[in-house]
């Protein structure tokens, strides 16, 4: 297979990666946001974690293995996300280290005080990490400061760590995160409809409305700003060289990350995916069918990351200051042998993965009543 | 540099060992549950359903911090060693990759099911999903153990002056390495011999309080004969292990063993001595006669290289090292010109010797006498931590197969004796920390001993970081240490708590603390 084709196929993969873990840990990473607001007491509550209960683990390996993919087919991506974002992902896998303990060990105890900690540490788990998620795409589509050294080696031109964390907070960026955190705390609140009854399940189509129609919005105020911010634009930029970035020249121009519509009009599904998926789960919510509204959802959340990827294609990791150290999706991928195995790999593995998800979702389906909760009070979380 | 090099090592040694303290309890207990739910599959009798349950409980708090903990490795190549991930991603992301992808799935969606599937599928099927959990952990070990396999010992690979990399040649060399795979026997067997130490001396307990005794007696039995297996095929593969260190890395064994001088067969074998790094001697040294060649490298004709050769050996590679890096240096500046790479890829080898001048220099082209002496030097790791955390490993793992041999000799040979061998049970409870300590001995020697590389002759751990400044590790550093230790702390009070309650845990109305007041 050509090298071009292959470095095509592994962006693709990579979006599949981004989209399966915002679809599967995103539900339960809603679910533990909204758990505390939507449930009133600790019945409730413990429905609420036990809607997510049997699935939340085999859910974050979406997020291991998209890390583990972006290293095996990207590594020049992994390298330098993970190193000059340092203090962003220390954040993200802090608040991350919270939820295990949270789902597993808020049951064991029965006390008050213990109980609603968890809740609250669960909350934190859930919420933070999205919204960071959403502040670092934000970041990549503004431009991260680094480049490249003689031997290859990475260099931060961020002036101090300190200034380089809080200068990730722009108001773009933080638009962004506004964009992953209420997709996914709508995306949650839609599987809480589907899977509790009464008061609660009210609570949760509610929540569900309220933080899609947040997703919309921000959503619309972003595809706006995009085309006021600095994109990139590559020259001389080979699909089939070996991998070098600092072989092509880039040039910074304000609005350049809408070029890619105007050349492939088709493009612009992914924007229309991304607000008809997320309109079409309000309605199909607020009818009482939250299972066509969770399917939609999940349709709006794989039209947004689209869009953000779309735009940026082929870019990747753009350099702020180092224009020409960015990474595209031509020049910062492993070697041609390396992508065909890994797509083998891939080829056999995903249809397994997505088979036995959805056998063990079949397996534990069903409404969570609180009455079911007090019942087997000693083996649910 | 070097504080920074420092720190981001303490970071990966910290972090590894405390993602170590849940990963081999996971990869034992595993099978022992599929053990005990297998018995209750084919007798259909309620106490084995009940062992099942319980030690899943505590198993269930164990895997809690396993999870995360386990996170950070799959990330912090990424965030501290981004040269390293640079230069070796192209292989090394490819096992990680395939462990999520293989493994990871398969454990995390069935452990789901294992928790909250019992009144939802038949018998069989319930324990067709402990039996996937069992597997997809013990293939998370191998994969993870075939990119460490590789560090240690790295085949399938070139290296390519265009992408300043090394890159995969042979995928199928990567992954039946020997060494990937006696690694890999080896340190999924010390996880089973840890969770039959922890299932025996929590079963010892019982047995000593006479609580539980019909449920105590059953894993005491299930945990002493699996215990047995394991602690002789980790003792059988720790040998292989050791065989292959002899061929891929002789200046690991002589740090090991402190030896300095070439030793001719039969070698003796040294049980106690101070190794000296400065002086390269053993300050005083206790040997006995054969048992090296022995050990060492199963025969009674080869010798074994002594530390002084190995350091002139590599003091020649890495003086042609430093022209290959000459040369790389020149196709950088002038990459359109391909002439050199036909003739930087064949001496690839030295390359990695090259690299080792630049700690001392940047300039490697008028690097001095005294820092190629130094260099080679430094090819030797220091000897005396890497030959007491050894001896402390071989010695506590023979311990293991002496306490398992007798717990299962009492169990099932002399029928029910053991109950009133206090001194055995006692011995089981009091013995419970001491599997980590050999596996945290057990890593410590296959890593440090692996210095100065993190993948061996190819690239040194002091190239191999993040361009991070030392304030962003102690901040790191200091997060990590306070989380873990505080969910450390939560995770051992809690796993006390459920210990001590035992089954009555589990809410059947059967066990002790739930009869005593009817």
């Amino acid at each position: 297979m050509e090298y071009a084709i292959l470095r095509v196929i592994w962006w693709v993969l990579v979006g599949v990666l981004l989209i399966g873990l915002m679809i599967m840990d995103g539900h339960d990473m809603g679910v533990g946001t909204l758990s505390p607001f939507v449930g009133k007491t600790d019945s409730e509550r413990r429905a609420a974690i036990n809607s997510v209960a049997p699935h939340w683990d085999g859910n974050q390996v979406w997020f291991i293995t998209a890390g583990g993919a972006v290293f095996a087919a990207w590594p020049l991506v992994y390298a330098a996300s993970f190193s000059m974002l340092y203090i962003a992902i220390l954040a993200v896998l802090w608040t991350l280290f919270l939820r295990a303990p949270a789902f597993d060990y808020r049951s064991k105890i029965a006390n008050p005080t213990w109980r609603s900690t968890w809740d609250w540490v669960l909350f934190v788990g859930s919420a933070v990490p999205p919204l960071l998620f959403g502040v670092a795409f934000g970041n990549v589509l503004l431009g991260i400061p680094f480049h490249y050294d003689d031997n290859m080696r990475l260099v931060s031109d961020a002036s101090n760590p300190i200034m380089g964390f809080l200068a990730l907070l722009s108001p773009f960026a933080i638009l962004c995160g506004l964009v992953a955190f209420s997709m996914t705390a709508a995306h949650g609140g839609v599987y809480l409809t589907l899977r509790t009854e009464g008061a609660m399940q009210a609570r949760a189509r509610k929540a569900a409305t309220l933080f899609s129609l947040i997703a919309i919005v921000c959503f619309a105020v972003g595809g706006f700003w995009v085309g006021h911010i600095n994109g990139y634009v590559a020259s001389n930029l080979s699909p089939i060289a070996q991998s070098d970035p600092l072989a092509k020249s880039v040039q910074i121009v304000q609005g350049a990350w809408l070029n890619n519509y105007h050349e492939y009009v088709w493009f612009a599904v992914a924007p229309i995916l991304g607000f008809a998926g997320l309109i079409l789960s309000i309605v199909f919510n607020t009818r009482g069918k939250s299972g066509v509204a969770f399917i939609f959802s999940g349709a709006g959340m794989a039209g947004i990351i689209l869009t953000a990827g779309m735009s940026m294609f082929p870019f990747v990791l753009p350099s702020s200051t180092d224009p020409r150290s960015s990474l595209t999706a031509w020049d910062a991928t492993s070697s041609e042998h390396t992508l065909l195995l890994m797509l083998v790999a891939a080829i056999i593995f995903t249809p397994i993965v997505l088979t036995y998800t959805s056998w063990v979702y079949k397996i534990m389906r069903g409404k969570l009543t609180t009455a079911r909760i007090e019942e087997n009070s000693n083996s649910m979380y | 540099m070097e504080t920074l090099v420092d720190l981001s090592r303490l970071q990966f040694a910290i972090t590894a060992m405390y993602h170590f303290i849940f990963v081999p309890l996971t990869l034992g207990m595993t099978w022992i549950l599929v053990i005990m739910e297998t018995i209750y599959v084919i007798t259909g009798k309620p106490i084995y359903k009940d062992m099942t349950k319980f030690w899943g409980k505590l198993f269930g708090i164990n895997f809690a911090i396993g999870v995360t903990t386990g996170l950070t490795m799959e990330f912090q190549f990424g965030t501290n060693w981004a040269y390293y991930s640079h230069y070796v991603g192209d292989i090394f992301g490819v096992p990680l990759a395939i462990e999520g992808l293989m493994a990871f799935f398969l454990e995390s969606t069935f452990i789901g099911m294992f928790f909250f599937a019992w009144d939802r599928v038949s018998k069989k099927q319930h324990l067709l999903f402990t039996v996937l959990v069992a597997i997809g952990s013990n293939l998370s070990a191998l994969w993870i153990l075939v990119a460490n396999g590789w560090m240690q010992d790295p085949v399938g690979t070139v290296f390519n002056p265009i992408t300043m990399r090394m890159e995969l040649s042979s995928f199928f060399a990567v992954l039946f390495s020997p060494v990937a795979q006696a690694k890999f026997f080896h340190t999924t067997c010390a996880g089973y011999v840890t969770a039959s130490v922890f299932v025996l001396g929590i079963s010892s307990f019982y047995l000593l309080r006479k609580q539980d005794l019909p449920f105590a007696r059953r894993s005491f039995k299930v945990s002493a004969l699996f215990g047995l297996f394991s602690s002789i095929a980790v003792i059988i593969m720790g040998d292989q292990s050791g065989l292959y260190v002899y061929h891929a890395q002789p200046s690991k064994l002589v740090a090991i063993e402190g030896i300095w001088n070439t030793e001719q067969a039969p070698v003796s074998w040294s049980v106690l001595a101070w190794p000296d790094r400065e002086k390269h001697e053993n300050l005083f040294d206790i040997r006995v006669p054969y048992v090296g060649s022995l050990i060492l490298n199963h025969n009674f004709t080869d010798p074994v290289k002594g530390a002084n050769e190995i350091i002139a050996e590599n003091k020649d590679k890495i003086v042609k090292g430093q022209q290959v890096l000459l040369q790389l240096e020149q196709f950088r500046k002038n990459p359109q010109d391909t002439s050199l790479v036909a003739e930087i890829q064949a001496n690839s080898e030295y390359l990695g010797y090259g690299l080792l001048l630049k700690k001392y220099t940047e300039d490697v082209a008028n690097a001095t006498p005294q820092m190629i002496d130094q260099a080679a030097e430094d090819t030797v790791p220091n000897s005396w931590p890497l030959y007491y955390s050894f001896r402390l490993m071989a010695a506590l793992g023979a311990s293991f197969f002496i306490l398992f041999g007798f717990a299962s000799w009492y169990s099932f040979g002399a029928r029910d004796a053991y109950e009133r061998k206090t001194w055995l049970l006692k011995w089981a409870l009091w013995w419970m920390p001491t599997p980590w300590i050999a596996c945290w001995a057990g890593w410590f020697v296959a890593e440090y001993g692996r210095q100065p590389w993190t993948i061996f002759g190819i690239l040194p751990t002091y190239l191999s970081t993040s361009t991070l400044s030392s304030g962003e590790l102690i901040f790191s550093l200091t997060g990590f240490t306070l989380i873990y230790t505080l969910l450390l702390i939560v995770e051992l009070w809690l796993m006390f708590k459920y210990a001590r309650l035992g089954p009555s845990s589990l809410g059947t109305g059967k066990y002790q603390f739930e009869t005593r007041g009817k």
